[in-house]
């Protein structure tokens, strides 16, 4: 089972991780730990890998820091489910291999704290006994984050996607 | 059928004709990273591509203006990591001190009309201001891009924004900037490049404001059709023109004459209201400065309303100049000693409190107003601090000389 972590619109990724948490500001730290610390500190301390991030619309807007997105990464979030993500977010969690989906009818279900079962190989979510398809990202996105990311991508194919 | 100015110059770079949608992979002319995140884009580049050394040395441009000077024995340490690559790898680097990299490419001519300018901040968007395709992207795909030339990318739709008319006294750029933020919202342009029309006669600093905030309309690149100014002072060539059969995904017309000035207050960048709403506010620091608001002409701004006068004595203004070039323009005539004489403590060139980082981070009962271009919680400082932020270099100053007449 995941815990579900509900957040609003338009999170940004000052709130994901302030940028005085970078690892340029600490370093030898492990950014993970800083993933929502002071926007969100029950998130900080207490989300498990697998756990479901679930947003509103443009989550991941403001600065184009990717260790936002690795935070998130190295607390090995199951999935980030939103109604809309900001482009450079977007791109960075998809880089970094993270299973990101758009789906409207899931995000309008969920509540924050609800036990889920998130299947990335059927692609869904179930909560209650209903199943939620999570509808597959354009090819591309979805070549990459089967690599694993962008790098194990490019290492493997020796080509960016989509030729 | 005719071309966007990004579908121009993303069609250049491929060597064939593009559109919107398309998905391609483009060798950027140049690819930017600053102090805070070149540890981590080296580490990428070198340990996980197993990159030793960069593709186009030439074409990577490195500036220290996050921590700008050092702050810690950490940032100290990381910087200089950073200069021994930049001099083993023959990169040109912009030492702390010397500015904002949004700022130092335009004025040093490296982003130019018609060029692909990446950077590793998402403020890279103020290259459109000289009309290259500016856009930013995390280390991973800067890494990529240092250690083999090339990123892919999708090719952005284009929002119109038609401008008439002109600013009416007491109103400026900075006004223009938040007002689109406000009919836009903050994911109004998101994927999407902005074109902004009308502004022949807008100067390059005005171009410079517009194109920084189009990152805030969650766009990918905003540009200026390089005219005017810009066209006296760059090589425009000649494939780069606005098209009129051109097809935009949306049209924005903005009448300048019915614009009032404009504040974005607490938390996000499109809560603005005018700012006759929020007079009277007390605010215990005024910052002025970043890539956005921090150049020759926001502090004379400041400096003219502030002349002859004293900033209160509850309230701290900073001065974050943009660049070296621009502090340096400051004391050719009477700017910075206005400041200095009504109190503004100075900061060296660089981003300076924005990120809350250092020079001037907020406390918990701290108000801020700022030149800046984000308000988002805790970004200066603590997360309880409501950053009252955005005004332009104008109402900055008018609202320091209003904290002096002691109305606050």
């Amino acid at each position: 089972m995941a815990r579900v972590w509900k957040f609003g619109s338009n999170v940004d990724t000052d709130q994901i991780v302030p940028g005085r948490y970078a690892p340029y500001m600490r370093p030898g730290e492990d950014v993970g730990k800083a993933a929502f610390i002071e926007a969100r500190p029950d998130f900080a301390e207490q989300a498990q890998p697998g756990d479901l991030l679930v947003a509103e619309r443009n989550f991941g807007c403001g600065s184009s820091r990717e260790y936002a997105a690795s935070a998130l990464g190295r607390r090995q979030v199951g999935a980030i489910i939103a109604l809309s993500f900001a482009r450079i977010f977007f791109r960075n969690a998809v880089s970094l291999g993270i299973p990101t989906f758009v789906a409207a009818d899931l995000v309008a279900a969920v509540k924050d704290g609800d036990e889920v079962v998130l299947d990335l190989q059927r692609r869904h979510v179930v909560l209650g006994g209903r199943e939620f398809p999570l509808p597959p990202p354009p090819g591309f996105v979805q070549e990459i984050i089967d690599a694993g990311g962008i790098v194990p991508f490019v290492e493997r194919h020796g080509r960016f996607p989509g030729r | 059928m005719g071309q966007t100015l990004a579908e121009q110059i993303l069609s250049r770079a491929v060597g064939h004709a593009v559109r919107s949608g398309d998905l391609v992979v483009v060798r950027p002319d140049v690819a930017m990273g600053h102090d805070s995140l070149t540890p981590s884009i080296i580490d990428i580049m070198q340990q996980e591509l197993h990159i030793e050394r960069v593709h186009d040395p030439e074409r990577i441009v490195l500036a220290i203006d996050h921590i700008a000077p050092a702050s810690s024995v950490g940032t100290a340490n990381y910087q200089n990591a950073i200069r021994t690559f930049a001099r083993q790898q023959g990169i040109r680097l912009f030492e702390a001190g010397r500015g904002i990299s949004h700022q130092v490419l335009i004025e040093e001519g490296i982003a130019r009309p018609g060029r692909i300018v990446l950077g590793s901040d998402s403020h890279s968007t103020s290259y459109g201001a000289v009309g290259a395709f500016g856009s930013g992207m995390g280390s991973t795909d800067i890494a990529l891009i240092w250690g083999t030339g090339h990123i892919w990318l999708r090719v952005p739709e284009t929002i119109q924004i038609d401008v008439r008319g002109r600013f009416r006294p007491g109103v400026d750029v900075k006004d223009l900037a938040l007002k689109l933020c406000r009919e836009l919202t903050i994911e109004g342009a998101t994927y999407a490049c902005v074109e902004y029309h009308g502004l022949e006669w807008l100067s390059l600093p005005g171009r410079q404001v517009l194109a920084s905030m189009a990152v805030e309309l969650g766009a990918k690149a905003g540009i200026v059709p390089p005219s005017g100014e810009v066209a006296e002072r760059f090589p425009v060539p000649e494939w780069l023109f606005v098209d009129a059969e051109a097809s935009y995904k949306r049209r924005v017309r903005v009448d300048l004459h019915r614009l009032q000035p404009q504040v974005a207050i607490p938390h996000a960048v499109d809560h603005v209201v005018d700012l006759s709403d929020v007079a009277g506010e007390p605010v215990s620091v005024v910052f002025l400065g970043t890539c956005t608001n921090g150049r020759y002409e926001d502090l004379r701004t400041a400096a003219s309303l502030l002349r002859g006068r004293r900033v209160a004595a509850d309230v701290r203004l900073l001065v974050t100049p943009a660049s070296s070039h621009e502090l340096q323009r400051a004391t050719a005539d009477d700017t910075l000693t206005t400041l200095l004489t009504a109190g503004a403590v100075l900061g060296s060139p660089g981003c300076g409190p924005c990120m809350g980082r250092h020079q001037g981070t907020l406390g918990d009962d701290d108000v801020c107003l700022s030149t800046g271009n984000r308000n988002f919680k805790g970004r200066m400082g603590s997360p309880g601090v409501p950053d009252l932020s955005r005004l332009s270099g104008r109402s900055c100053g008018d609202r320091g000389a209003r904290q002096d007449r002691g109305s606050a």
